[in-house]
């Protein structure tokens, strides 16, 4: 349990920061360091037994159909890492306190580092390799938004781009990778991966899956060919340099190298892609800092070359080269987060970072200074810091290895690196804390730091002293829990000292640091040397590769995606006709069924001749707008019929009211509309479309013949028709469908009713914005009017009639459990009454009268529809669950109250206010266009009033 | 009558798709209301086609027509009325943004693409 807290800690205290900044900075820097030093304590409860060889494990189901659970395990790998993370993450959190100006948003930093924590945790304690691959991209996702936190820099969004294209790009990779590695396996738990290694390396698809993981790895790991990233993420703010590309993410890669080493090492594969790619990216990596003047910029280079250093250690594929690789790694994060933080201290002191600007620091920052230059001798491999250890036992590893069977290659190239890796670091001690100033007008007068900002690289230089002097004492348990979990296996045996005799590897360490010091003292001439030499620019190349390759993708989608619906439409369409088509070749043997077919009768006759000429009218007089409405009302009239007719009620009078409530709808949609449609086809456009409609409709026509001339099928309709009565309490079983046994459908439905309504009325209140203002503004009422706009016949008989049909709603409402009826239709009823109001008498008259707020309605029939649903929980029922009692009542008799009619109430609410919302703001933009006022009179000329003079007519609406 | 049916549903369907590719909001809105109307006679159609078997259970009564598909289509029925209202005032307000009731939506005066001028 407390293992999976230490992954989630992180996150879930990620909202602490975003609130505790109210409170003040360090109030804020307090909340995120104890979050994450709670999460450093929970591992560190648990280091002891995973030292002496205990393995911890905890699994959750997730989606165990996919392989994908929520796994984490701990063991000395992961507990090495999660120990780098969380407690250089602590170090890191001390040190932005003090770092960050006051001007920087603290809170929003402090989430961000903490999504990255979580996101590494979860790395490098996952079980599961589909977990971790989430993880991995939250990571890059995480160190985007931590990269390009100065979100005002343009270097620092655009390294911070780079970042994520390459990352990214690098964990696609990985992902098609690890979905191999599961493959071949048949799991995705790396504790069962881990065991198979001969099964995977056996597997013909073992060199792709192998290629894939290494490129995320490399991404990450900023290995070459992809090494160039890393500097331009430079540009982050110096905690995220020092958190992020010294301690964690950069060591992802490696991390995923070191947990996948037992099952992919060991192959001349793994052998010369890994270790050659190392060995170039510590050499090239090596040979760019010493010309670097950016102090991040040689800090990030030396990265790059000594995450190249570890990679071609576990390339090697030896189990001595492991651990060498492994105390590399701890070394590494020690020196390189100090030298990163003492880099951020002379930038924030200073206010510059340029070497060539400096000289003699150490006299005005001591002690900034001292940590510089015993963390940078460390990077050197100067005795007896702890860079020297793992050093010498690189060389000693580079020794034995031998390349294409020659003996000196890596050898030499090894020394070479070291050599130049002794320069760069000099360089950092000579030319920024040692000799005389160079400039004396720096944009600061340079002194040490506060407390807070030194003491984090300060602890960690006394890690990197002790770890030197006492290796095995220190650092030796971890080293043997670690490299054991790397190995999976036996550990070799090998001895954690700083002097092992005269050995080769000492003879390659001396030669290093007198080629570097010389290297060093020739500085300046070499500079100069190789200055006119061309060399590629990555971020050139990177930004014309994007660049070529956003011109491709807006080719690609311009074209697909030009802006015209009627292209949409067109593809849509006939894809989907050829879709069908192949279906239909595919099974030839296209007849009618042999079911008995039903009798033609008159009125079937009359009624589809009807519709043929409705419906082939409709398109053809298309262009007369009014018309074609009124001929859609006929064809919907007919199917209203056909409804009737084929035994289905409840459709028809659904069917039917709609059919008012639309025709009102267009009607009023075409009052603002043009009133024709022009003539602008073409014949070949219409000759194309003909077609492809004639086919649609002889598709979907031959389709649905084919279905109706076979039998049905024994479908679930015979359970409902069974047990209407008995489980739903109603004798329709059409509504005791809809509010009972597929109530959960039904409720979605309404949903989207009312969400659509909403939607409408979002539409029409941001009509006064803009341009659709000033056409409205402008609006010309071109057609005729009738004098009498509000008919003294109409409004009386519609008054009359209000409260007729009303009580015809509540009718068909209550009947509709048992007979034809319910929710739906008694809701489109009632709307139907109440519009035919607001047309008679005028929309501001009967809205003064109605102060119903339609919204609040819509809201209502959802809420009334949900709690009928929850209440079935009461009596520990799943949702919805239906419960009716018979009631006895004199003179009515005795009837069946359903629970279900609570739902129904719901879905009438919902049906009422959204027809009524949509019509009522349709209106709204007729009234704004014909400007004129609301009415208060219900009728234009009211005879009751006869004294009074006639009112003008044009003046209401 | 399974013929009547199945002929008027594929002539709601060409009609509907006719009109669909038109290029003013008008149009395409009414074909999209001919093709609910094809579609939903179509899923209710699936039940097969019965006379005076209305799926209210009485006594002494043992064929009834399948309820399932008109429960369905009783609500996709509401639903459809939902959508053409929502689509209908999304013609309206384009046609007040930009000046014209063209689908694709060109300001008045834009240059429309060769070819697709309907």
């Amino acid at each position: 349990m407390s293992l999976t807290l230490i992954v989630l800690l992180p996150f879930i205290g990620a909202v602490l920061p975003a609130i505790m900044i109210r409170a003040g900075r360090n109030a804020c820097a307090t909340a995120t360091g104890s979050v994450t030093l709670l999460a450093l304590i929970l591992l560190m409860a648990k280091a002891p037994a995973v030292i002496a060889g205990e393995v911890f494990q905890v699994s959750y189901s997730w989606l165990p159909e996919l392989g994908l659970n929520v796994t984490f395990f701990l063991d000395g790998l992961g507990l090495l890492f999660a120990t780098l993370i969380l407690g250089i993450g602590l170090l890191i959190i001390i040190y932005a306190r003090f770092y960050l100006s006051k001007d920087d948003p603290m809170g929003r930093f402090y989430v961000f580092l903490l999504l990255f924590q979580g996101a590494m945790v979860g790395i490098v304690l996952s079980d599961n390799i589909l977990l971790l691959l989430i993880f991995w991209e939250l990571t890059s996702l995480s160190s985007f938004l931590l990269i390009g936190y100065w979100k005002h820099l343009p270097e620092g969004r655009q390294g911070a781009r780079m970042a994520l294209a390459v990352t990214g790009a690098g964990g696609l990779a990985m992902i098609a990778g690890m979905l191999i590695l599961g493959d071949i396996v048949g799991s995705y738990d790396l504790t069962v991966i881990l065991q198979n290694a001969g099964l995977i390396q056996a597997s013909p698809m073992y060199l792709p899956a192998l290629i894939l993981i290494l490129l995320g790895c490399f991404t990450k790991s900023a290995q070459f060919p992809f090494h160039f990233w890393l500097p331009h993420a430079m540009a982050a703010p110096t905690p995220v340099s020092a958190y992020l590309h010294s301690a964690t993410m950069v060591k992802a890669g490696i991390f995923l190298m070191a947990r996948m080493w037992p099952v992919l090492s060991g192959t001349p594969e793994w052998f010369y892609i890994v270790a050659t790619a190392g060995l170039v990216t510590m050499v090239l990596g090596a040979w760019i800092a010493i010309f670097k003047h950016d102090l991040k910029g040689l800090l990030a280079y030396s990265t790059v070359s000594h995450l190249g250093l570890v990679t071609m250690l576990l390339g090697f594929g030896t189990p001595m080269a492991a651990v060498a690789g492994v105390f590399h790694i701890i070394n590494h994060a020690t020196f390189k987060a100090a030298l990163f933080m003492t880099a951020g201290i002379i930038d924030h002191e200073t206010g510059t970072r340029d070497i060539r600007r400096f000289g003699g620091l150490l006299n005005l920052m001591p002690i900034a200074g001292t940590i510089g230059i015993i963390t940078a001798a460390s990077m050197a491999g100067i005795i007896p810091l702890n860079g020297f250890i793992s050093k010498e036992m690189m060389l000693e590893e580079a020794w034995h290895t031998m390349w294409l069977d020659q003996n000196w290659v890596v050898p030499l190239l090894a020394t070479v690196g070291a050599l130049f890796s002794v320069a760069y670091s000099f360089r950092f001690i000579f030319h920024v804390w040692l000799g005389k100033p160079r400039d004396e007008n720096l944009p600061h007068h340079p002194h040490d730091p506060p407390f807070g900002m030194w003491a984090p690289p300060a602890l960690l230089t006394v890690l990197v002293v002790l770890i030197g002097l006492f290796p095995a004492a220190i650092a030796g348990p971890l080293v043997a829990a670690t490299a054991g979990a790397v190995i999976g296996g036996e550990l070799p045996e090998y001895h954690l000292s700083l002097w092992h005799g005269l050995t080769p590897a000492l003879g390659m360490s001396v030669i290093a640091i007198i080629g570097g010091s010389l290297l060093l003292m020739r500085h300046g001439g070499l500079m100069s040397a190789t200055a006119n030499l061309s060399r590629p620019d990555a971020k050139a190349m990177f930004d014309c590769g994007m660049a070529k390759a956003v011109a491709l993708s807006r080719l690609v989608s311009d074209n697909l995606h030009n802006g015209s619906l009627q292209r949409y439409l067109a593809i849509t369409i006939i894809g989907s006709i050829g879709i069908g088509l192949s279906g239909f070749y595919a099974q030839p043997d296209f007849q009618s069924g042999t079911r008995e077919l039903l009798e033609v009768s008159p009125p079937a006759a009359i009624g589809w001749l009807l519709l043929v000429v409705t419906c082939i009218a409709s398109v053809f007089m298309h262009h007369n707008r009014l018309l074609t409405l009124l001929l859609v009302g006929v064809v919907g009239l007919i199917v209203s019929l056909g409804f009737i007719y084929l035994s289905a009620p409840d459709l028809a009078l659904t069917q039917i009211s709609v059919e008012v409530v639309t025709v009102i709808l267009m009607l009023l949609a075409l009052n603002i509309l043009p009133k024709e449609t022009p003539k602008e086809s073409l014949p070949g456009r219409k000759m194309r479309d003909g077609i492809v409609s004639i086919a649609a409709g002889l598709g979907v026509g031959g389709a649905i013949w084919a279905i109706m001339t076979r039998d049905l099928p024994n479908t679930i309709s015979s359970y409902h028709l069974a047990n209407s009565k008995t489980e739903g309490g109603g004798t329709n079983v059409v509504n005791v469908i809809l509010v009972d046994f597929r109530g959960f459908d039904t409720f979605g439905e309404i949903i989207v009713l009312g969400i659509a309504a909403l939607s409408i009325f979002a539409l029409i209140e941001t009509v006064t914005q803009g341009e659709a203002a000033k056409r409205l503004a402008n609006w010309v009422v071109s057609n005729r009017r009738s004098a009498d706009r509000h008919p003294m016949m109409m409004v009386v008989a519609t008054r009359v009639m209000l409260p007729l049909s009303l009580m015809v709603g509540v009718y068909i409402f209550l009947r509709g459990h048992n007979e034809p009826g319910g929710g739906f239709i008694a809701g489109l009823v009632v709307s139907v009454a109440l519009v035919m109001q607001y047309m008679a008498s005028g929309f501001g008259w009967t809205q003064n009268r109605m102060k119903v707020n339609y919204h609040g309605m819509i809201g209502l029939g959802v809420i009334a529809a949900a709690i009928t649903g929850v209440s079935a929980w009461v009596a520990g029922l799943p949702f919805l669950t239906s419960g009716f009692v018979h009631v006895h009542l004199p003179i009515v008799g005795e009837f069946e109250l359903a629970s279900a009619m609570g739902f129904d109430l719901g879905v009438f609410l919902t049906v009422v206010g959204a027809v009524m919302l949509a019509l009522a703001k349709l209106s709204q933009v007729e009234r704004m266009a014909e400007h004129v006022e609301i009415n208060t009179e219900p009728m234009d000329h009211d005879p009751s009033l006869s004294a009074a003079p006639a009112a003008t007519p044009g003046k209401e609406a | 009558m399974e013929f009547l049916v199945a002929s008027s549903i594929g002539l709601l369907t060409t009609c509907g798709t006719y009109l669909l590719l038109r290029g003013r909001t008008f149009p395409v809105v009414v074909g999209l209301a001919l093709l609910s109307y094809a579609v939903n006679v179509f899923l209710f159609a699936m039940g097969r086609l019965t006379i005076n078997m209305p799926p209210i259970l009485r006594e002494g009564v043992t064929e009834y027509t399948d309820p399932l598909p008109q429960a369905l289509v009783l609500t996709a029925i509401v639903i459809s009325f939902g959508m053409t209202a929502l689509i209908v005032v999304l013609s309206i307000r384009t046609f007040l943004e930009i000046g014209n009731d063209h689908v694709d939506g060109r300001p008045v005066g834009a240059p429309s693409e060769a070819g697709d001028k309907n």
